[in-house]
């Protein structure tokens, strides 16, 4: 085919995809662009030229081993709910741009670990791209029937313009918006685009080569399996290719997560969460597709070309050799559209983590800060547009320079163990909170170090020197360091080798560092909010315990720089209103903080939005670091834990001790309360009985019988003497139990007192018949207050004689000399008290419950008093319990 | 007719007035000096009221009360309240526990005589 009539087919080709780029741009929101099918097939960017030319050389020349690359894939399918989906929210909440973002945000926003993500993924995918070239340009030479001619010359080169056209296609749409965190729509629905023509192209020559090249499956089969080392082709081999398949599967397992372009279209790129679980069955099933003919398509060509043909282009050599040149355009077309998009997608991604993490946090923020906003826009969209096109130039020169050497599918694999590197901080940091900053910034260069030393060095010397003594003896000669079989590991193959070695130090690395050295408070923080993304809102904005001083003007005119005045304005009205502040808050807040450099974050990074934002906040780092320590060591470091919970037993003690005396005061005020109520009964009652006689009095005057109404008369004189003795009794008993009542202690006989008491109640006593009996007749001079003493007495005496029975009725009184003490006893041979009533006797308005006579005319204060007279005397009273008839009071006096 | 009244109190000079007058309206009166005497006069008597104190030793007027509730050929006697006690909460204590009126002390004879009437009616 002519030469030109193929540069018109890509022009035409291009043109369409710009339209259905600039279509679904225009439309961003319709339900054409935003369905998880498109997503799935956004997800296909992963079969590039690789898939669709490299794999069949693989078949052709090893059999199946062409598959782990998307066994990989089928196997992470499942697993994308756990933990794409996580990362997906994660970055949508922080305006995530890129993995290097994802990365660094989550060890603290660690501005040199995003840079050297964005290396590493540099490395990775400038051979790949290079690849791609490499793929257009054999392809090219192929349809084009110039096969003899190679150009010397750049300018010569079609490669070349294709290269630029692609730089251009990937500017105009990978760069309409300085928030790079923004969807783009139309570079995706493209590739959506493309992955439908990939595939479809793809089964036309499937179908073709197999069923009318030959007859079917079975006859391709038939007509292989004669030559000479068909079997190998066929089947593993041993353990060896076992390990081979294993480190294969793990490595393509890792790719489909990390792979710049694979997290451009799953992460930054989803719309919902939602569309991952059709996404989890529909990819898988897109790859098996793509996979059906892959060794047919080889097998047919081996037959066809025995070893004489690239094996990778059969697709196009097969039709071709049959002078169906239409059926090659389309073949030429499909792989074109896998170039396309990986190129478009890869530039893209990687011109952002270019522009955010390497460029503007290194050098542009500080030129940023005085510029306009306008030029600001401007500025970080021209950073990405000559990165875009800066990495297409160099990936360019990379296929002049190495990859024509190296197949589609060596250059493939060399990509994906160096953005392997990441898998460690990136998985485990993901569910392992203890994962530090160091541990990942150790681990990434260690094992992309081991990568360089295993995989690029060995082909790389070769390309210059054209040597391979160095993958033979290894470095100075010794053995143990032969890049291929390191430490004499010899039996995989030099990717699986890299990948094995370049990953366990890597890991290693990581674990060891991350355990002996804790991040600092930030990075813990981060730490925290991604391992446990579902309280991720609350504890973003809990989790700064920040105590610095910030102006909501200074942050705002950080923000106009970056947005525009208009967009800032509205961000802040929208943040003041979601948490309800007041629209002319001075004072900026940690969520105020947190939310702008989110807000910037899109732009420029989460690392530069960081020191943009610290930049006008006064931090007062020590007390916050010292909160935060305080915080999570009280929940890590057992020491503290001990002391904590040392601190809250004493709390706990003391608040049981407050709840005590609480409990004392509720008991008390309950007594005072009871107290107020039982006088308050204990007066209504002679009230009530004088109220009711002297009604009766004056309304029936005239009927009421002589005797009647001189018993109603005598029932008021006595509830108005129980009245009065009441009130002076309720007056002693409060002077006595508040301590205000004096003793007029003198110095006297004993027994004259005594005898002074049992004269007062012997007429009483005489009335009943009960004999009063004073046993002791010695005196005895002791201190006292003769009237309160009188006053015991008066009270035990009738106390007795309420409980004898008449006529039989003794009251004895008796005393003796005690320790120090005069022990004086009132003994009455009436009913008792019954056992469980003596302890409660001298409380006050304690009346037995037992008592069975007619009411006493007790107060039932005259035990209480006694008591506290006897106490205030610092003697002691009691009931004594051995008697077993009749009830003995005691009560003794101090003799000094 | 002529009604059988319980007056159930520990005081005996209330008692006496009570009892005065109820046999001046042509009450048949009976006297208990704690819950437990009543008990036992209320079964051999069934009095048509009970006229009850609440504060009194052995059984008090709550237990008093519940006894009689729950004995059925009592079903027809009206039991009320006359107590000292007149906190709100005693006052809704004795209603539920079933006292068809709840009296208070110190009280006027007239107004007690004419609440129960006004009860029997």
């Amino acid at each position: 085919m002519n030469n030109y009539v193929l540069i018109v087919i890509i022009v035409v080709y291009l043109a369409v995809l710009f339209y259905i780029a600039f279509l679904a741009e225009k439309k961003k929101k319709s339900k054409w662009v935003n369905n998880p099918y498109v997503y799935t097939l956004s997800l296909a960017v992963y079969c590039s030229a690789w898939t669709y030319y490299g794999s069949i050389g693989i078949a052709a020349n090893s059999g199946i081993d062409f598959l782990p690359i998307y066994l990989g894939p089928v196997i992470a399918a499942p697993l994308w709910i756990l933990v794409l989906r996580k990362v997906i929210r994660i970055s949508n909440q922080n305006k995530i741009s890129s993995i290097a973002d994802f990365i660094s945000l989550r060890y603290g926003n660690n501005r040199f670990l995003g840079a050297l993500v964005t290396l590493v993924c540099l490395f990775g995918t400038i051979p790949y791209i290079s690849l791609q070239l490499k793929a257009v340009s054999e392809t090219f030479e192929i349809i084009s029937d110039n096969t003899g001619y190679i150009s010397t010359n750049i300018l010569d080169d079609s490669t070349f313009y294709v290269a630029l056209l692609l730089a251009i296609f990937a500017t105009f749409f990978g760069t309409q918006n300085a928030d790079a965190s923004e969807k783009h729509t139309g570079i995706i629905a493209s590739v959506a685009f493309e992955s439908v023509l990939k595939l479809v192209f793809f089964l036309i020559i499937g179908v073709y080569i197999t069923f009318y090249l030959f007859d079917g499956s079975t006859d391709i089969y038939n007509q292989i399996s004669t030559i000479d080392n068909f079997k190998e082709l066929t089947s593993l081999s041993g353990l060896e290719d076992g390990f081979n398949w294993f480190f294969m599967i793990s490595l393509s397992f890792i790719a489909i997560f990390l792979l710049p372009r694979q997290f451009q279209v799953s992460v930054l790129e989803n719309n919902r969460e939602k569309y991952l679980k059709k996404a989890i069955w529909l990819f898988p099933l897109y790859l098996l597709l793509f996979n059906v003919f892959v060794i047919f398509i080889a097998w047919a060509g081996k037959i066809t070309f025995g070893d004489s043909a690239n094996a990778e282009y059969y697709t196009l050599l097969l039709p071709l050799e049959k002078g169906h040149s239409f059926l090659a355009t389309l073949v030429f077309l499909g792989g074109f559209s896998a170039v396309i998009s990986m190129v478009v997608v890869s530039t893209l991604a990687l011109s952002i983590m270019v522009s955010n993490n390497l460029i503007i946090p290194y050098g542009f923020l500080d030129k940023f800060i005085k510029n306009q906003p306008e030029r600001n826009a401007k500025y970080i969209k021209n950073i990405r547009r000559i990165s875009i096109f800066s990495i297409i130039i160099v990936a360019y020169f990379f296929y002049v320079s190495f990859s024509r050497e190296l197949s589609l599918y060596a250059i493939g694999l060399i990509s994906f163990v160096i953005i392997a590197q990441l898998a460690p901080s990136f998985f485990i940091g993901l569910f392992w909170n203890r994962g530090s900053s160091k541990g990942a910034v150790i681990g990434i260069i260690v094992g992309f170090c081991i990568t360089v030393y295993t995989l690029i060095l060995p082909f790389t010397i070769a390309a210059y020197t054209g040597t391979d003594d160095f993958i033979q003896y290894g470095l100075g000669r010794i053995t143990v360091l032969k890049p291929y079989a390191l430490f004499g590991i010899d039996f995989l193959s030099p990717p699986a080798h890299a990948f094995f070695w370049s990953i366990l130090f890597n890991l290693l690395s990581y674990l060891v560092f991350s355990i002996i050295s804790k991040g600092n408070y930030r990075e813990r923080n981060y730490a925290e909010m991604f391992v446990d993304s579902k309280n991720f809102k609350a504890l973003q904005d809990s989790a700064l315990v920040w105590k610095g001083e910030a102006y909501v003007a200074d942050i705002k005119n950080v923000l106009v720089r970056f947005l525009g005045e208009k967009e800032a304005t509205r961000a802040l009205k929208l943040f003041f209103t979601k948490y309800r502040l007041s629209l002319d808050t001075q004072l900026a807040d940690a969520r105020l903080i947190n939310f702008s450099e989110k807000l910037l974050t899109g732009s420029i990074g989460s690392a530069s939005a960081k020191i943009l934002i610290a930049s006008v906040v006064k931090e007062e780092e020590i007390s916050l670091v010292e909160v935060i320590r305080m915080l999570e060591e009280s929940k890590e470091n057992i020491v503290s834990n001990k002391i904590l919970l040392e601190k809250s037993d004493e709390l706990s003690q003391l608040s049981s001790k407050l709840k005590d005396a609480n409990q004392e005061l509720v008991v008390k005020d309950k007594q005072k309360d009871e107290f107020l109520d039982t006088v308050a009964h204990e007066l209504k009652t002679p009230i009530t009985g004088i109220r009711a006689a002297t009604e009766l009095l004056m309304d029936d005057e005239d009927d009421m019988p002589k005797e009647i109404k001189k018993q109603f008369l005598t029932n008021i004189l006595q509830d108005s003497d129980r009245l009065g003795r009441l009130i002076n009794n309720i007056l002693d008993f409060e002077k006595l139990e508040t301590g205000r009542l004096s003793l007029d202690m003198r110095y006297l006989d004993i027994q004259k007192t005594i005898k002074k008491g049992v004269a007062n109640m012997q007429h009483i006593a005489a009335k009943k018949g009960i004999t009063i009996l004073v046993k002791n007749v010695h005196c005895f001079k002791m201190n006292y207050d003769e009237d309160r003493i009188l006053q015991v007495f008066t009270n035990l005496i009738s106390n007795a004689i309420k409980f004898c029975e008449p006529v039989s009725g003794l009251i004895e009184i008796d005393y003796k000399l005690g320790n120090e003490v005069l022990e004086i006893s009132v003994r009455d041979n009436g009913k008792g008290i019954p056992a469980e009533d003596i302890e409660y006797v001298f409380d006050k308005f304690y009346q037995s419950q037992h008592q069975n006579t007619i009411k006493p005319e007790g107060s039932g204060l005259g035990l209480a008093i006694t008591k506290q007279i006897i106490e205030k005397h610092k003697g002691k009273i009691w009931a004594d319990k051995k008697i077993k008839t009749g009830t003995k009071f005691v009560f003794t006096l101090p003799i000094s | 007719m002529m009604y059988k009244i319980l007056i159930v109190d520990d005081e005996p000079n209330i008692v006496m007035s009570l009892e005065y007058a109820f046999k001046k309206k042509g009450f048949e009166v009976f006297i208990a000096r704690d819950g437990s005497e009543a008990l036992e006069i209320v079964k051999s008597h069934i009095p048509d009221i009970v006229l009850l104190d609440i504060m009194m030793p052995n059984v008090d007027g709550y237990q008093t009360l519940k006894q009689i509730k729950s004995t059925k050929k009592l079903e027809a006697t009206k039991v009320v309240f006359l107590t000292a006690k007149n906190k709100a909460s005693d006052i809704e204590k004795g209603l539920e526990l079933g006292a068809d009126k709840y009296l208070i002390k110190p009280f006027s004879v007239k107004k007690i005589v004419s609440e129960i009437l006004e009860l029997m009616a």
